[in-house]
């Protein structure tokens, strides 16, 4: 559905790598370059009035962003991605925070991205990361959360979505029974904020990472949510520009509030105010829609693949629109070469979780990320591509 | 070379690929070869009789380019010198980069010589012998 929104598939390929980056409609291209050719100026400047008008639509988008996950526009700072994101809350909040034995769960289907922030606050602080079983499916219980929490436990970081397994976890449940302990909950919402509703209010997470390349927005651009109290606490990485309100020597430094502080620096100015409407043009598709058809689609797709026999699919069981799998006997990144040649785009390799091996068995994978988009009829292409494996011998080289 | 034959060393070295093992020998130098792009990744073991490579072998994971790759250019290198060893690297780098090279020192790995068409695939054929000119240059290994 929506296809006439997006100029990329009017080129001659069918993209199913959607989890790695999203395509992005006209309406969000439009923007940025309504940006720069018609008010080209810097932020939180208004001396004159395009750099006025650059303040309102780059608040704006805050704005935006912050209904959309049902937040207060305080609490959402604009960042790189999901990955500067991820690294200040580790690095800005819990090092100063963390002692050493204290606790971090974490799991081994996790993006390196949400793996070695933490990994360097045991490192460095000599806090101890230790990983939620996965059940049979590769997925996270609420159960095995509670095996894994002791009174040392300070820290869940998980994603509510994986980049590779796709399950979703039952974060409205873990932060319950987390907060009832003490423990913060950290959510990589990378993989699930482009695809499914997320209120953070209802689920009460205490910080929330996504990027805006994968909703269909620009590159470059990444949000984090904390609540309130918290981001007050989280300790600016970078000092400089924009994020001050005075200083006169080092022990005469006067910081401006949240969430400006933590935005130091000229910011991605083209970025957050194109993801404006990207937001606005998700907002008008409406995420339970958007859900319901990539759900629907990764239902046709497993329902096809599953019939041929040399395929192993890995996740057989996932509400996202995320399907790895492998073709018997054949490498992953050859398979994704002859399908390249029939200029069907997906990922091979092991999609930056590289310790979910130890859980799965498998080493590296092919995923097809699904997005609305995407079309029966691709799928079809796809499948029928993979259902003659003495073809894809013959023209994998 | 005609295409098809290409196509069956190409295969027959994927499928069979020589010297593919662990080794487990002090006398061997270690080095690891992988595609930060892709994830391609080997262990090539190589023990030298003075200035002669005596032997080569390799185990790792890696699609089939990378593996017929490192198979033939094994099959190559045994017996080489040092110097002989880095002469075929440089021909095959420039042969994939169509640049000039000879042709008589390359043996089976000519059948990479169209792998330019395929960007993605040139740094899957090359992997060894980056791994391979990496271990040849490194200066402690003067061992015999
Ligand atoms: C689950 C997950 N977390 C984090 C990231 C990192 O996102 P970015 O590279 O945009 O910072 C990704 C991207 O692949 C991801 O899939």
């Amino acid at each position: 559905m929506n296809r006439e929104d997006f100029p990329m598939l009017e080129e001659d390929i069918i993209y199913l790598d959607n989890g790695a980056t999203s395509l992005k409609p006209k309406c969000v291209i439009d923007k940025t370059v309504e940006y720069y050719s018609k008010y080209s100026a810097n932020a939180h400047r208004g001396d004159y009035d395009i750099s006025y008008k650059v303040d309102q639509e780059y608040e704006g988008t805050r704005e935006k962003v912050a209904e959309f996950l049902n937040a207060d526009s305080e609490e959402i700072v604009f960042t790189s991605g999901a990955t500067d994101s991820l690294n200040m809350i580790a690095t800005g909040f819990f090092a100063p925070l963390i002692e050493a034995g204290d606790e971090i769960l974490i799991t081994t289907s996790e993006h390196a991205s949400n793996v070695l922030p933490w990994f360097r606050l045991q490192n460095e602080k000599g806090a101890i990361v230790k990983y939620i079983p996965l059940d049979s499916n590769y997925h996270v219980t609420l159960d095995n959360v509670k095996k894994m929490v002791t009174p040392n436990t300070k820290i869940i970081a998980i994603a509510e979505i994986t980049n590779v397994i796709g399950d979703v976890r039952p974060i409205k449940e873990i932060c319950k029974f987390a907060h009832e302990n003490n423990i913060f909950v950290v959510v990589d919402g990378a993989q699930s904020v482009p695809h499914k509703k997320v209120d953070v209010k209802d689920l009460d997470c205490d910080f929330l990472a996504f990027s805006a390349h994968k909703m269909y927005g620009p590159t470059g651009l990444g949000i984090l949510y904390g609540k309130k109290e918290l981001l007050e606490n989280l300790n600016p990485i970078n000092l400089g520009g924009g994020m001050n309100e005075s200083f006169d020597s080092p022990s005469e430094i006067l910081l401006k509030d949240i969430p400006t502080r933590l935005e130091a620096g000229t910011p991605n100015i083209a970025s957050v105010i194109a993801f404006g409407s990207a937001i606005d043009y998700l907002n008008k598709i409406g995420m339970d829609k958007i859900n319901e058809r990539e759900l629907y689609l990764r239902k046709y797709l497993i329902d096809k693949l599953i019939k041929i026999p040399y395929i192993d699919i890995i996740n057989l069981e996932a509400d996202s629109g995320i399907v790895s799998f492998n073709v018997e006997g054949i490498f992953s990144q050859d398979v994704a070469f002859y399908l390249n040649k029939y200029k069907v785009c997906v990922r091979a390799g092991n999609h930056c979780a590289k310790i979910l091996k130890n859980a799965t068995k498998v080493t590296n994978s092919l995923r097809v990320s699904l997005a609305f988009y995407n079309t029966e009829s691709e799928i079809d292409t796809l499948v029928e591509l993979l259902s003659n494996k003495d073809k894809i011998v013959k023209e994998m080289l | 070379m005609d295409p098809e034959i290409k196509r069956e060393i190409i295969m027959e070295h994927y499928q069979n690929p020589l010297h593919r093992h662990h080794v487990d020998d002090k006398s061997y130098d270690m080095v690891n070869t992988a595609n930060s792009s892709c994830i391609d990744n080997l262990n090539i073991y190589i023990k030298y009789d003075g200035d002669v490579i005596k032997d080569i072998a390799f185990e790792g994971e890696a699609c089939a380019i990378s593996i017929s790759s490192t198979s033939i250019m094994i099959e190559n290198l045994i017996g080489k010198t040092r110097e002989e060893a880095l002469n075929i690297i440089d021909n095959f780098e420039n042969m994939i980069n169509e640049k000039e090279y000879s042709e008589d020192v390359l043996g089976n790995a000519v059948v990479y010589s169209d792998i330019y068409k395929q960007n993605s695939r040139k740094s899957c054929a090359f992997l060894p012998y980056r791994g391979l000119r990496e271990a040849l240059t490194k200066k402690d290994n003067g061992k015999s």
